[in-house]
């Protein structure tokens, strides 16, 4: 019974470790997951493709089947409005992964199995949102590599894109928070992929991300307008094309930082509370 | 309880948990040696994996106490993690990965090094004969494979004390078999284990003590031998090939003990308490059967199994709240007087 505790590595004099050696291990312990749930993605076909075709289809079906019958007024026409709002609307289909990834981790016990372990308690949910950010990276770097393809072209700048693509990201991680919440307080595979569609669809479609909003009927208009979604992608088209930008991206910000403020803590609470 | 002395591995102590109306644990108490293998046993919705998850830290308790290997389970929860293994219900397995890459992953989340997570991965995976699936992801396993991957990633931290809740539910009886041969080992290193199941047979095989849980409550703690003690004789049993004969053969042997007959639709397996009649009992159920014409296997005296304490603890069977099909079997439901009549009538014809 002696010899057993030693490889733990855990000086266990009744205390605890050092405030400095547990934030090494939180850094290292999500690490640690993000690598795991990035060979998961890479061993799954479906994942992949979820990730690179799903996307690219609807740049080409909106591109060259919808993209005809839809009037704007941008500069370079529909291929330069439609790319900053199919990029939004792909970070934000991401995170479907992670919905039904952490209801089938709580499904299965991994959940269980992890939190059983000495191991940082923040590691599991953190190194899902780094690794399903990383994901959604890959697939705003393809779309935009698609859209250069099929005409789309950034007409601001190249700091102006990159920052696109940062807000990108961050839009992506915030709706990710929610979805991971209600991957977590669902806790099932099958109900969170339905209850993901219910609030996603309308989040992304009922924007600015696809049609500009004056063709909507006035009800419509009265929420696509006001919504996040609509003022994150007004932001990012003002990046990639020129415009101004302030207004909206100080909406957006608080947004975002709203979204950040309610969502994270739900689901950590609901990862404590998980099972 | 009476225990060895000495600081137990295990302590609880009036252990309550509700959600909502629920009373899934109505004050519990354990205690269990180092060293030593105890039998959680109960049907379905007892609260035995209440217990476990609280014991492991996943859930609070609402009253009561929880101590293991000296660390409490909800003001050093951290300390309690550092000692403990938990292979729950299911594989708690990443299907996609390989088996190594399953553990090597929990050896870096228990703070190993590299080269320590791997070489414990290697050790483990030979350990449980995984060594020639090492390289092939987890969902390619059989269910007894995933279930020895599961059990094998519980040890990569060289748990004092490993809870295992229903190891061996939902495996084939080789896999079982051969599950049962692991947990043995484990035991004989020295590991402190609680074990919860269904199966009587398995905390029998298993366990040097068991504790009976229904509805939130020990009703029974002692070794097998003693419970079965409890039964107060030997029981008469034998298997009706011909299903639809059950209910008659239960009528004609109705009268050779001390209760009711207890007989399985499913299996066809009957059987009876008979106390200290014995071989006298015997020889009226072969007279009964032959006179209701009942044709049967394997008819024998024996001792009573924890099957029978379980009916008479609790006056249902262990396994009656089972979940759906598919489980590995059924057992004993209540038909004792309900072949009495009709069923009587068409023996005669």
């Amino acid at each position: 019974m002696t010899a057993v505790a030693e490889t733990l590595g855990a000086p266990d004099a009744h205390g605890e470790p050092s405030l400095r050696v547990r934030f090494g291990w939180a850094v290292t312990d999500t690490l640690t997951i993000t690598r795991r749930n990035l060979l998961v993605w890479m061993r799954v076909p479906a994942y992949l493709m979820f990730t690179v075709i799903q996307p690219v289809m609807f740049v080409l079906l909106f591109r060259y089947v919808f993209g005809g019958a839809i009037p704007v007024h941008s500069p370079g026409g529909y291929v330069d409005f439609l790319m900053p709002g199919i990029i939004g609307q792909s970070a934000a289909f991401a995170t479907f992964g992670t919905a039904i990834a952490l209801a089938q981790e709580l499904k299965k016990g991994v959940i269980d199995r992890l939190r059983s372990m000495p191991m940082a308690r923040s590691a599991v949910l953190a190194g899902r949102l780094v690794a399903d950010t990383g994901r959604m990276l890959v697939t705003i770097l393809i779309l935009i590599a698609v859209g250069y393809a099929v005409g789309f072209r950034f007409a601001n700048g190249w700091l102006a894109a990159v920052a696109m693509v940062v807000l990108a990201t961050v839009f992506g991680l915030a709706i990710c928070c929610i979805s991971a919440y209600t991957g977590l307080a669902i806790g099932d595979e099958e109900s969170v992929q339905a209850f993901g569609l219910i609030w996603l669809f309308p989040l992304t479609f009922l924007s600015s991300a696809f049609v500009p909003i004056p063709t909507m009927p006035g009800w419509l208009q009265a929420f696509a307008n006001n919504q996040p979604v609509t003022y994150v992608i007004n932001t990012m088209r003002a990046l990639a094309l020129g415009g101004p930008v302030a207004a909206d991206l100080w909406k957006s910000v608080a947004w975002l930082a709203g979204i950040f403020i309610v969502f994270l803590p739900l689901a950590v609470r609901a990862y404590r509370r998980a099972g | 309880m009476s225990y060895v002395s000495g600081t137990p591995s295990i302590l609880v102590e009036g252990l309550t948990k509700s959600f909502g109306d629920v009373h899934a644990l109505r004050g519990i108490d354990l205690s269990v040696p180092h060293g030593t293998v105890l039998g959680v046993l109960g049907p379905n919705g007892a609260g035995k994996t209440t217990a476990v998850r609280i014991l492991t830290t996943l859930l609070r308790p609402d009253g009561g106490r929880a101590v293991v290997e000296g660390y409490d389970v909800v003001r050093d929860a951290a300390a309690v993690r550092r000692s403990i293994g938990l292979a729950g219900q299911s594989a708690a397995i990443q299907e996609e990965l390989t088996g190594r890459e399953n553990l090597e992953i929990i050896g870096r989340l228990y703070h190993l090094s590299w080269p320590r997570a791997r070489s414990r991965a290697i050790e483990l995976l030979d350990q449980f004969g995984l060594s020639d699936a090492a390289d092939r992801a987890a969902k390619n396993y059989s269910g007894g494979m995933q279930r020895r991957l599961d059990l094998a990633a519980s040890l990569v931290g060289q748990p004092k004390v490993l809870f295992l809740d229903e190891p061996t539910s939902g495996l084939d009886p080789r896999s079982r078999l051969g599950m049962w041969d692991i947990i043995r080992s484990l035991v004989a290193d020295g590991t402190t284990l609680l074990l919860t199941t269904q199966y009587l047979d398995e905390a029998d095989e298993l366990a040097n003590e068991i504790v009976v849980i229904d509805h939130g409550l020990v009703i029974a703690a002692g070794t097998a031998e003693e419970l079965k003690g409890r039964v107060g004789g030997d029981v008469v049993e034998f298997t009706v090939p011909d299903r639809s004969r059950i209910g008659d053969a239960a009528t004609a042997i109705a009268k050779i003990g001390d209760g009711e007959p207890h007989a399985d639709a499913e299996t066809g397996v009957v059987s009876i308490g008979v106390g200290g009649r014995g071989s006298d009992a015997l020889v009226d159920a072969v007279r009964g059967l032959d006179a209701a014409g009942v044709e049967t296997h394997d008819l024998a005296l024996r001792r009573p199994s924890l099957d029978d304490v379980f009916l008479a603890l609790t006056g249902h069977a262990a396994e009656e709240e089972d979940e759906p099909s598919g489980r590995r079997r059924r057992s004993r439901k209540r038909r004792g007087g309900q072949g009495s009549g009709k069923e009587a009538e068409r023996t005669a014809s």
